[in-house]
């Protein structure tokens, strides 16, 4: 199970570092917040950077709008509160703490868009 | 130290954050005591004041790459775009937020990579009237340099912080200096001009 995960996080790592760089060179204008999202037809992708290269990312399905507020949450209300501040908590690896996951969890299942049928 | 301590820290701090509080005046003079006391420690620790200032550097360096998560969390600001807008929202948000002090900024050169913060009193050494004796190259808030370094390296921008006067010296004001090393530039393409 470890190493099937291992996998789809290189390859998503990769493929948001091209899609950012992508946006950035192909932009008209001045970019303000950057890559924010992509969809499929069977999903959205949901992405939030921060200066510090932190990344937050959500697959939703298609009728689910911007979430940049929600993912913001995550990162300064859950990751910054409960991994940052936490001396024990080392960062740059997987993240250990059962109370992070546990709030992360609940927090996504409190989301007015998260569908307890899709499990 | 082990796995085995982080649960109970878990239930710390997710007690902590159910009952908390604002932060009060009062915690200021705890903060400064604190210091005082780690500084205190730290010169009975090492012979040498260079010991001392290295090793608070490299404690504030730790601290500097945790606060900054803090910070953007808290302020939500935008990305930067120059080094002078970066040394301002140091001092005029973080400062203001952390220490409740605001320095001025200048700008030392014409190529607009080092700057200085000039505090008229540094917060941390409130209560010390001088350094002791024999400890005259004691830079006492050596902290503070390390957590501007800390934070910055972890936003990929570079720098080189000391302090370059100090009131506790006998100077008139204390003053940060913050040297940003110049990183190779990226090539940026733009669709249209």
């Amino acid at each position: 199970m470890e190493c099937v995960y291992t996998t789809e996080f290189k390859l998503m790592y990769g493929m948001l570092f091209s899609i950012r760089s992508f946006v950035s060179k192909m932009s008209p204008l001045d970019m303000k917040d950057g890559f924010l999202a992509f969809q499929t037809s069977r999903y959205k992708l949901h992405y939030y950077e921060t200066p510090t290269g932190i990344k937050v990312v959500m697959n939703t399905d298609l009728g689910v709008g911007p979430i940049r507020d929600v993912l913001h949450h995550i990162y300064s209300a859950l990751y910054v509160e409960l991994v940052v501040k936490n001396p024990l908590c080392p960062l740059g690896q997987t993240v250990q703490s059962e109370l992070f996951r546990s709030r992360l969890d609940s927090y996504v299942r409190s989301l007015s868009f998260f569908s307890a049928r899709a499990g | 130290m082990g796995v085995s301590d982080t649960p109970t820290l878990d239930k710390h701090l997710s007690r902590q954050q159910e009952t908390r509080t604002p932060v009060v005046a009062k915690n200021k003079d705890l903060l400064i005591l604190t210091y005082g006391a780690l500084v205190a420690q730290l010169c009975k620790d090492y012979e040498k004041e260079e010991d001392v200032n290295k090793y608070l550097d490299k404690m504030g360096y730790g601290i500097g790459t945790r606060l900054v998560e803090d910070f953007l969390a808290r302020s939500s600001l935008r990305r930067c775009h120059s080094y002078s807008e970066v040394t301002h929202i140091i001092a005029e948000v973080a400062f203001k937020m952390y220490l409740g002090v605001t320095p001025s900024v200048t700008c030392k050169n014409s190529s607009r990579n080092e700057f200085s913060l000039i505090l008229d009193k540094t917060p941390l050494s409130e209560f010390v009237e001088m350094l002791p004796a024999g400890r005259s190259s004691l830079c006492y808030c050596s902290l503070l340099c390390g957590i501007i370094r800390g934070a910055l390296e972890m936003v990929h921008l570079a720098a080189d912080v000391t302090f370059l006067q100090d009131k506790l010296k006998g100077d008139s004001v204390t003053e940060i200096g913050i040297t940003f090393l110049k990183q190779p530039e990226e090539k940026k393409y733009r669709w249209k001009q």
